[in-house]
C-alpha cells in the first residue's frame, strides 16, 4: 500500500515528456472525431476512390457502340448512352473531372480570400479600404450570370478555363468572412505582444493569426469546392462547359440533348445527378463538424479533452 | 543607467465619419522621465489617455507630435531599426486570458522573444532559458509548465507566464498596463510583489498604469495623475497620495473607499445607540 503511494506521488514529480510539438499543433486544428466527420469522410473518400479507380479499369468513355440505348446489364453496368458509349465509364471520368475542378477551385478561392480578406485587413489603411472595396464589389455581382458571361467570352474552353472562371467569382463571401475574423484578431493582445516583441509581420499572420483562423479557412475551403462542382455543373449543363472532358455537367448536358428524360433512360441522367447529390451530401457532414469547431455551442457533448477549445 | 524620456508628447486621433472628421486629443502634453531604479505609477480614470501613453512607448502607435528618447536617442517610428529597438520596451498586458495565443505552447510564447534577439544558440540552450524565465517569475515547476497551453492554466500563471515573456529580450523598460485587475484578489499581492522584486534586481525602469490608488502608493516611487489627456500632477508617490495639490487628485482619492473612515462611522454610530 505504502508502496504504491510513494510510486504514484513519485510519478506526479515526474517531468512530462515532451509533447510532439508539430503533431499536437496538426491535432488541436482538427475538427473533434464525430459521425458526422466521419460520415462525410468516408463518402469523399469513396467519391475520390471511384474517380480514380474507375477510369483505370474501364475503357475509353467515347467509344461508340451499335448498341444504342441499352439499360443496365452484365456487359454495360450502368446501360449505354444514346450512341452506345457506356454510362458507368463516363460516370468515373466525370467524377474526376468534377472533382479535380472542384479542389482546384477551392484551392484558388481559399487563397484568394486569404489574399483580401487576412492580408488586406492586416497591413489596414489604403490596402483594406481597397481589398474590401473589390470584395463588395465581387460580392454585390450576382455569381452564376457573371460566371455565364465570362465563360461564353473565353476563347477556349478547357478544364483549366473553367477553374479561373469559378474561382473569380467564388473567393468573394469567404474574403469576407476571413476579414472580419482578422480584423477582431488583429488587435487581440496576444498579437499585439508579438508585435512588441519584435516579430516581422509576415510570421505575426502566418504564426499568430493564422492556426486560429484555420478552422474558418478549412470550412471556407470546403463550401468552395461544393459551391464550384454545382457552378460548374449549372455552366457545362447550359452548354457553356468544357467540351473536350468530362464532368457531371457535361454528362447531364449530353443526357438532355438526347433527350434521355423523354425516352425514359433513367440510367443515363440519374447517376450523375445523384453524384452530385451525394458528393455534396459528404462535404457538407465534413463542414458541419467544422462549424462544431469554431461554434462549439453546436457541439452536443464535448469530451473533457476539448474543454479548454471553448475559450476561443 | 538608462532613462526613457517623454519630452511634450501629444496624440491625436482623428475619426472620420463619412465627410465629418473630428480629432481626439488622447494625449496633450506629457512629460516625464523614467530611469531604470525606479517605479513610476500612472493613474487615472479610463479615457484620460494612460494606455496611449503605453501604446506611444512601445511603438504600438506614433505620436503626433513630442519626442520619445531611449538613452538620448530617439524611438524610431519605423523600419529595421524599430525591430532592433523594440527588445528594449516590453508590455506586461491587462487581461492575461487574451495576451497569450491559445494556439501556441508556453515555450513558443517565452521561447519567440529569446529567438530574436538570438539569445541562445540550440534547442536545448532555448529550453534552459525558458526553464529560467519561468523559475524567475516562480512558475515551478517549470518543466511542467513548459509545454501546456494557455488554457491549461489559471489567470495568476498565466500572468506570470506573460510577465516572463517580457523579461526574456531583456528590456530596459517595462509596461504594466493594469497588471493585476483581472486576477482574482487573492493573487494580486503575489504578482505586484514578483514585478517590484524583478523591476529592482534587474533596474528596469517600471511604469504601473493602474486605477488602484493604494497599490501605486505602496509598490511605486512616483505617482503621476492623468486627466483628460494632461499629466495634473507628479510627485513622489507619498507626497502625492497625502498632500494632494490638485482637485482632481483630490476627488480621486475622495473616490477610493477608505475602510478606517467607513469602520469609525460604525463605531460612532453604534457609540450613539
Amino acid at each position: 500500500m505504502s508502496e504504491t503511494n510513494t510510486a504514484t506521488s513519485a510519478a506526479k514529480t515526474v517531468v512530462p515528456k515532451r509533447r510532439h510539438p508539430i503533431w499536437d499543433s496538426v491535432k488541436r486544428v482538427l475538427p473533434e472525431r464525430s459521425p458526422k466527420l466521419i460520415v462525410g469522410l468516408t463518402i469523399v473518400g469513396l467519391m475520390v476512390l471511384f474517380a480514380i479507380v474507375v477510369p483505370i479499369f474501364t475503357k475509353d468513355p467515347n467509344k461508340i457502340n451499335d448498341i444504342g440505348l441499352s439499360a443496365p446489364s452484365a456487359q454495360h453496368w450502368l446501360g449505354t448512352t444514346q450512341s452506345g458509349q457506356d454510362v458507368f465509364t463516363q460516370l468515373g471520368y466525370s467524377v474526376r473531372g468534377s472533382l479535380t475542378i472542384g479542389f482546384s477551385v477551392g484551392i484558388i478561392a481559399t487563397a484568394m480570400s486569404f489574399i483580401f480578406g487576412v492580408l488586406g485587413t492586416y497591413i489596414g489603411g489604403i490596402w483594406d479600404d481597397l481589398f474590401s472595396l473589390i470584395t463588395n464589389i465581387m460580392l454585390v455581382i450576382p455569381g452564376l450570370p457573371l460566371t455565364i458571361v465570362i465563360a461564353a467570352l473565353m476563347p477556349s474552353k478547357g478544364t483549366m478555363m473553367l477553374v479561373i472562371v469559378i474561382s473569380i467569382t467564388a473567393w468573394a463571401g469567404s474574403a469576407r468572412v476571413l476579414r472580419a475574423q482578422t480584423l477582431s484578431m488583429r488587435g487581440r493582445d496576444y498579437v499585439l505582444a508579438a508585435k512588441i516583441a519584435g516579430e516581422r509581420p509576415w510570421r505575426v499572420i502566418t504564426v499568430e493569426i493564422l492556426p486560429n483562423l484555420l478552422p474558418v479557412i478549412g470550412s471556407q475551403f470546403v463550401f468552395a469546392v461544393i459551391m464550384a462542382i454545382l457552378s460548374e455543373s449549372s455552366l457545362s449543363f447550359i452548354g457553356l462547359g468544357s467540351t473536350s472532358s468530362y464532368s457531371l455537367g457535361t454528362m447531364l448536358f449530353y443526357a438532355q440533348n438526347g433527350s434521355a428524360l423523354n425516352t425514359g433512360a433513367w440510367w443515363w441522367f440519374l447517376p450523375p445527378g445523384l453524384m452530385i447529390a451525394i458528393i455534396g451530401a459528404g462535404l457538407s457532414f465534413i463542414n458541419f463538424s467544422i462549424d462544431e469547431v469554431i461554434n462549439p455551442r453546436l457541439r452536443k457533448t464535448s469530451s473533457k479533452k476539448n474543454k479548454g477549445k471553448k475559450k476561443r | 543607467m538608462s532613462v526613457l524620456k517623454l519630452d511634450h508628447v501629444k496624440k491625436d486621433f482623428k475619426l472620420r465619419d463619412g465627410l465629418k472628421t473630428t480629432t481626439i486629443h488622447a494625449v496633450k502634453d506629457a512629460t516625464f522621465e523614467l530611469p531604470s531604479d525606479k517605479t513610476i505609477a500612472l493613474v487615472g480614470e479610463s479615457g484620460s489617455g494612460k494606455s496611449t501613453i503605453a501604446r506611444m512607448i512601445t511603438c504600438l502607435e506614433t505620436p503626433t507630435s513630442g519626442t520619445i528618447t531611449l538613452d538620448g536617442e530617439p524611438v524610431p517610428t519605423h523600419g529595421r531599426k524599430l525591430y532592433e529597438y523594440r527588445h528594449n520596451v516590453q508590455m506586461v498586458f491587462q487581461d492575461p486570458f487574451a495576451s497569450l495565443n491559445p494556439y501556441h505552447t508556453i515555450f513558443h510564447h517565452i521561447a519567440r522573444p529569446l529567438m530574436l534577439n538570438h539569445l541562445a544558440n540550440s534547442r536545448e540552450e532555448y529550453e534552459q532559458k525558458v526553464i529560467e524565465l519561468l523559475e524567475r517569475v516562480e512558475l515551478t515547476p517549470a518543466t511542467k509548465f513548459m509545454y501546456r497551453r494557455p488554457h491549461e492554466l489559471s489567470g495568476g500563471q498565466r500572468q506570470r507566464v506573460a510577465i516572463a515573456r517580457a523579461l526574456a529580450p531583456q528590456p530596459k523598460v517595462l509596461i504594466a498596463d493594469e497588471p493585476v485587475s483581472m486576477l482574482d484578489v487573492s493573487l494580486r499581492l503575489g504578482v505586484l510583489n514578483l514585478l517590484s522584486r524583478i523591476q529592482q534586481e534587474e533596474h528596469i525602469g517600471m511604469l504601473y498604469i493602474t486605477h488602484d490608488l493604494a497599490t501605486a502608493r505602496h509598490f511605486s516611487d512616483e505617482i503621476m495623475v492623468m486627466y483628460h489627456g494632461d499629466i495634473v500632477e507628479h510627485g513622489p508617490a507619498d507626497d502625492v497620495i497625502l498632500h494632494p495639490q490638485q482637485e482632481y487628485t483630490k476627488v480621486l482619492l475622495a473616490a477610493a473607499p477608505d475602510p478606517e473612515k467607513h469602520f469609525a462611522k460604525v463605531r460612532a454610530e453604534r457609540a450613539r445607540q
